[in-house]
């Protein structure tokens, strides 16, 4: 099961070295992470995504929260959260694909940012599902490279469901 | 405006925190600091190995409920260290560690006795500092004294740079600590402590499970309170040993592993179990599946992470012991419960703890057996790790807690000899025991320096069986009796295959315990026989310097009961059949 955890923390050095600790101590991989400032720039927040066992989690998420340099943990698993994570994707373009492409790119609200003889690079924002649906249906032209970042979230009960 | 040095004001908070005594070794690191203690106030303590001064610290802790305090090197001195301050962690001990780093300027230069101390020590402390500013360190003091001492307790180490001891600043001392990523809490949640309340009112067999978090929080007499208010029996653990008293009809005795009969069957039958302070170790839980299946399990402990961690937890109460108890003392209901008690009486008389009282051999049994008599249980026992720590528990009745002290969840061999140490610093006017294995001994004795040339008497029993017992019995009953690696008396000449001790055959055993102890200006007593136990523990306690009783016990001497790995406490072992 996908989690995403939201941490704010202490902004200082040797932080992140703490909360990656207790992740790899039990094995488990972090799929994605961020970490940046927050208003207060003496508090930084980190989304880290994970997929496990949800009761392994709920430890992990006690024991986060156990840390001194832990200010306020969030599961956001199931719950309504705003995502977004930005990925660059360089595809593989021919004279005939490459209005097929521009075309997928509108659909999806993406856009493409660099163009070249046979490739173009297309930067996508959104969820992880956006990111992934709009991956399956370009695979077929051929990815060259693609570069993701982590997510952003942002809890936000009411919206839940409107993405 | 007072401007120090950095070791100097590390010198005078540790003054301003009202440490007691330091213990610890130098080295070029650490120069500034150790400058800084000569022709100071600060009662410092120069051990053999960091190794025993962590574990001084440690004890001086255990004893005594104040934070315990060592200063060491950078490199082998913080490695050396990290035994200790996994000891501390796992079994909840409030640390403040110092090590000394190299200048902030080669950090990470591979300097000359560089290691990553915060990142070596980051998984057994429970939190760490590298101070990297002379200005920050009155306030890492501070925070790392009320870090370790509050929520629940446990080491902090505070990693100093040369250069930072040098470095000048003016020198105040916080007053008060603010971190607003750290606040313990420490009274129960009310709607919780009423449910847990409400369930145990309405219980038939219930069972109070203990742990150190009670001697942590000085629970005793609420626990007392409570369990003879509601008549409930209370198992304990091994690190809460005293805290109830033994000789009571609702003392079941330590359970798991080595516990009593009638602790783990009262477990296993009851309704309702009500774990304080606990965290239910898997040498107290045995086969966690089948843990107390039959109850409704409530469980009061500060660290919101340790409930649901291992059993599901019914009824979560974070919060503190003594508090917690408290508001519930209030709102449970006097009662009585004659048929769980006559059920418990039978487990009591039925299986009781026993070993062949009648014989001759010099069982270590009854060595324990008279070190309790003779000290009525007012002795300071400190164990080492194996059979040795196993037959003190169960037979030494010690009176209050805070009186046996021992490594729970490391297991660490090595901790009993330098830990009891620690221990008669914090309570010179005590009487402080250890109970060693001949193997655990070795691995710190090197401590008896300090102990003579600081006139602090430690008494040392030793149950000597020339074996590392504990290994040789899972041997015994698990591997088809081959002792492998577990005879301490094996010489090369020896056969390879050997199972059949005999102290006369055998080659003589080194070291002579008793030549060491002469060897340092203090007495050796040795004991073969059991006639000479009595007079031999006498002696140890009339002496007033440090003592070394070197008891040649029988060799093949197993701990029953004994629940084995992966069984239920159902399935208790009695002896070795056939
Ligand atoms: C530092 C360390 N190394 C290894 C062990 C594993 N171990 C547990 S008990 C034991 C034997 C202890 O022998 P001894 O001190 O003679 O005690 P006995 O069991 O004979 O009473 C060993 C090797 C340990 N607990 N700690
Ligand atoms: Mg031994």
């Amino acid at each position: 099961m996908r989690h995403m955890v939201s941490v704010l923390v202490e902004n200082k050095f040797g932080v992140l070295a703490r909360i990656s600790t207790l992740f790899a101590a039990r094995g488990f991989n972090i799929d994605s992470l961020t970490v940046s400032e927050t208003e207060d720039s003496a508090i930084s927040r980190m989304i880290i995504v994970v997929k496990g066992d949800c009761s392994i989690l709920e430890q992990v998420t006690k024991q986060l929260n156990k840390l001194v340099d832990v200010i306020k943990v969030n599961d956001f698993n199931g719950a309504g959260c705003i995502e977004r994570g930005v990925a660059l994707i360089k595809i593989n373009v021919t004279r005939s694909s490459r209005t097929e492409i521009i075309k997928l790119v509108g659909v999806f609200r993406a856009r493409v940012i660099d163009i070249s003889q046979d490739s173009m690079i297309v930067e996508i924002t959104g969820d992880e599902d956006k990111i992934n649906a709009f991956m399956k249906v370009v695979m077929p032209y051929g990815i060259k490279e693609t570069c993701r970042t982590g997510f952003v979230a942002l809890g936000g009960g009411h919206l839940a469901g409107t993405k | 405006m007072l401007e120090l040095s950095g070791a100097k004001i590390l010198i005078e908070s540790l003054l301003k925190e009202k440490v007691e005594v330091v213990f610890g070794l130098p080295g070029g690191q650490a120069l500034p600091i150790f400058d800084a203690i000569y022709g100071s106030t600060l009662n410092f303590i120069l051990t053999r190995h960091e190794q025993a001064a962590s574990h001084m610290a440690d004890g001086y802790s255990r004893s005594t409920g104040k934070p315990g305090v060592f200063i060491v090197t950078s490199g082998p001195g913080a490695t050396n260290i990290v035994t200790g301050l996994g000891t501390a962690y796992m079994d909840s001990v409030p640390i403040v560690a110092i090590t000394g780093q190299v200048a902030t300027s080669v950090i990470g230069q591979d300097a000359f006795q560089e290691v990553d101390t915060i990142g070596i020590t980051r998984p057994v402390t429970k939190h760490n500092f590298l101070v990297k500013d002379v200005k920050d360190l009155a306030k890492t003091i501070k925070e790392s004294f009320y870090i370790a001492t509050t929520g629940r307790p446990g080491p902090v180490l505070i990693d100093i740079p040369i250069d930072v001891q040098r470095a000048v600043h003016e020198f105040v001392y916080p007053k008060e600590v603010e971190i607003r990523s750290y606040k313990p809490n420490n009274s129960g949640h009310p709607v919780q402590v009423k449910k847990a309340v409400d369930i145990i009112n309405n219980s038939e067999r219930p069972v109070l499970y203990v742990g150190t978090g009670v001697v942590i929080s000085n629970a005793e007499s609420e626990i007392f309170e409570v369990s003879k208010k509601a008549d409930i029996p209370v198992t304990n653990t091994l690190l809460s040993i005293g805290v109830y008293p033994c000789d009571s009809d609702l003392s079941l005795g330590m359970l798991g592993m080595h516990g009593t009969f009638c602790a783990n069957k009262a477990v296993q039958a009851a309704d309702v179990i009500i774990a304080i302070g606990a965290r239910f170790d898997d040498r107290c839980t045995c086969k966690v599946c089948d843990f107390a299946k039959t109850a409704k399990i409530i469980h009061i402990d500060i660290d919101p992470t340790a409930i649901s961690k291992v059993v599901d937890v019914d009824i979560p109460v974070v919060g503190d012991a003594k508090t917690v108890l408290k508001e519930m003392s209030v709102l449970i209901e006097k009662k009585e419960r004659k048929n769980w008690s006559k059920l418990i009486n039978k487990w009591k008389t039925e299986q009781p703890l026993s070993y062949d009282r009648n014989d001759n051999n010099l069982h270590p049994q009854y060595v324990i057996e008279k070190i309790s008599e003779l000290t009525k249980g007012e002795a300071i026992i400190v164990t080492e790790v194996g059979q040795h720590q196993m037959w003190s528990a169960q037979y030494y009745k010690a009176k209050r807690p805070r009186l046996f002290l021992s490594s729970g969840g490391l297991g660490t061999m090595g901790f009993g000899y330098p830990a009891a140490i620690g221990a008669k610093f914090g309570n010179p006017d005590k009487e402080v025991i250890v109970i060693a294995g001949d193997g655990s001994f070795q691995m710190n004795m090197q401590e008896m320096a300090v102990a003579v040339l600081n006139d602090v008497s430690v008494k040392v029993v030793i149950l000597n069986n020339q074996y590392l017992g504990n290994v040789r019995q899972w041997q015994e009953m698990f591997y088809g009796k081959r002792y492998s690696h577990s005879c301490l008396a094996k010489r090369k000449k020896c056969p390879q295959w050997c199972n059949t001790p005999d102290r006369n055959r055998c080659p003589v055993y080194v070291p002579d315990f008793v030549k060491w102890a002469e060897s340092y200006g203090t007495l050796g007593i040795r004991v073969t026989d059991k006639k000479d136990v009595i007079p031999a523990i006498k002696k140890m306690i009339e002496t007033k310097n440090s003592v070394v009783v070197d008891v040649w016990i029988e060799k093949e001497e197993n701990v029953f009961p004994m629940v084995p790995t992966g069984s239920s406490l159902d399935d208790v072992i009695t002896r070795i059949s056939g």
